[in-house]
């Protein structure tokens, strides 16, 4: 267990120091959600006036936790691009080789990609407070709420380091990036579920973001429901991803 | 000498396209992304057609328009990251060696971008009939919709090859690919300027060349022959691709300046 920490302390302190020190790594990161959230709240806010958009918090809080829950999965997935890149440039094979204990090499990008995300959701937080976001949650509402987006960001890493340990080349990208992409926006984005029609409705009401989105707003705005539930669907979504990634780590161990 | 002239074009602009014609990825997405997004928030958005003064009832009608300029968008990235791989292998280089005179590079190289922009956009317009769309302005509309892609794809083209030959660089092409992302959600591309209700928002949709290039693309969906709008969304996509082309061709010029 030691020599996996150690291994896992390395990976991260790696990748955290490329992710600090390469702008063209930590701009994008940051700017992207900020910019999401900036489009979204600014240029949609007029449609919480439709008739039956009933969130209590207004549309910047229903739209900052889109956003939360958007960059928690994606910083998940542009570290299954860093480990892409880690194949391509030959990279992890030295680091197989070198590693004692492999599993310390998902744990080390799982840790980097934690620390990624905070720094994301820290910037994106202080620009929804100067936008004067309306919090009706309390204290434990808003841990509930960060720490969904904390599992969820696990769950992220690990899909895409899954893809990442099997396909070892960056052109693997769109593999990890699509079906996030697409689970996220078909779920209730832009309006509440109830005010979906027609095919989208369908599919929000069995996509399991869904009960995430809800959740997530259910503590911002200090009415939480489907708390549990979402809980225990990011629970078995990083419990089979985990199975996912460390079957992907022997997969890449025996292609050598 | 001006037969000689379109034939290099013609084989340059070939060439542009054969190269993106073999790879998948970068006909694939072009085509797909668009509408995957339209679907998305055609779906996502239809509430937003019960708001008062929305201009239609079908918001698959009023964001069909998003995806002929974001089609371009991409297809001039993706044809522009190659432009640029030709600075940087060198192929660039040599063809200056050869009689090709620099203005025909760069119009043999808009050319088979143009063309790639409008078998998509013929593409995008397909899926929309297909899928209940009506155009408002009937099969002239179509017919014009196609000519302003072709000026909308030229504008993206020229600032992209100015990119390409003024950096000498794939990387930085495709970084523009989030820059010009920024002006189309900047932009009216979801919901009429005048139901904006952000203040700031509207007046940098407003200022944003691309709300005229949607909206006049819209105007021929869904409202029929709106001339305001087309002429607003022709001159900013013509002032687009003039300023472009001549930094382009600023670019070339000094590109393959004798040193």
């Amino acid at each position: 267990m030691t020599e996996a920490l150690d291994v896992a302390r390395g990976v991260a302190w790696r990748q955290l120091h490329t992710f600090f020190t390469n702008k063209a790594f930590f701009v994008p990161s940051v700017m992207f959600p900020l910019f999401f959230f900036t489009a979204f709240v600014g240029g949609l806010s007029r449609i919480s006036k439709v008739p039956g958009f009933d969130f209590p918090s207004g549309y910047t809080a229903f739209q900052f936790v889109f956003v939360l829950l958007q960059s928690a999965a994606f910083s998940g997935v542009f570290t299954g691009f860093g480990i892409a890149r880690d194949f391509d440039s030959g990279f992890m094979r030295r680091l197989m080789l070198a590693a004692p204990n492999r599993i310390g090499i998902v744990l080390g990008y799982m840790v980097s990609s934690l620390v990624r995300w905070l720094t994301v959701i820290v910037v994106v937080t202080v620009v929804a407070l100067l936008a004067q976001m309306n919090i009706g949650g309390n204290g434990v509402d808003l841990f509930g709420l960060y720490a969904l987006g904390l599992l969820l960001n696990l769950a992220g890493t690990l899909w895409a380091a899954g893809v990442a340990m099997r396909l070892r080349t960056q052109q693997a990208a769109p593999v990890m990036q699509m079906p996030v992409f697409l689970i996220l926006f078909f779920a209730p984005v832009y309006v509440p579920l109830g005010l979906l029609q027609g095919w989208i409705h369908g599919v929000a009401s069995v996509n399991p973001l869904t009960a995430l989105l809800q959740a997530g707003r259910g503590l911002i705005s200090g009415r939480p429901e489907l708390t549990v539930a979402a809980f225990a669907i990011v629970a078995g979504l990083i419990a089979g991803f985990a199975l996912w990634a460390v079957r992907g780590l022997r997969r890449a161990e025996a292609a050598g | 000498v001006t037969g000689t002239i379109l034939t290099q074009i013609a084989t340059l602009g070939r060439r542009a396209v054969v190269r993106t014609a073999r790879q998948p990825a970068n006909v694939v997405f072009p085509l797909v992304f668009p509408m995957l997004l339209l679907a998305v928030n055609a779906g996502g958005l239809k509430a937003e057609t019960r708001l008062p003064g929305f201009p239609t009832n079908s918001f698959l009608a009023f964001a069909l328009a998003v995806p002929f300029v974001q089609g371009a968008l991409l297809a001039t990235v993706n044809a522009n990251v190659d432009f640029a791989r030709d600075i940087q292998t060198g192929f660039l280089n040599r063809l200056a060696l050869t009689p090709v005179r620099g203005i025909v590079l760069l119009v043999g190289q808009l050319g088979g971008l143009l063309t790639i922009a409008l078998v998509q956009a013929v593409f995008y317009l397909a899926v929309g009939l297909a899928f209940g769309v009506r155009l408002e302005s009937g099969i002239g509309g179509a017919a014009m919709l196609l000519v302003l892609e072709t000026v909308i794809a030229l504008g993206f083209a020229a600032i992209g090859t100015w990119a390409a030959l003024r950096t000498g660089s794939t990387e930085a092409v495709q970084g523009l690919f989030p820059v010009f992302f920024v002006f189309l959600f900047l932009s009216s591309m979801n919901i009429p300027r005048h139901l904006i209700e952000t203040d700031w928002f509207r007046w940098v949709a407003t200022i944003n060349p691309v709300s005229y290039l949607i909206e006049a693309v819209r105007s021929l969906v869904i409202e029929g022959w709106n001339w305001e709008a087309l002429g607003l969304g022709f001159a900013a996509a013509g002032g687009m691709s003039v300023i472009g082309f001549a930094l382009a061709a600023q670019a070339l010029w000094r590109r393959l300046e004798r040193t």
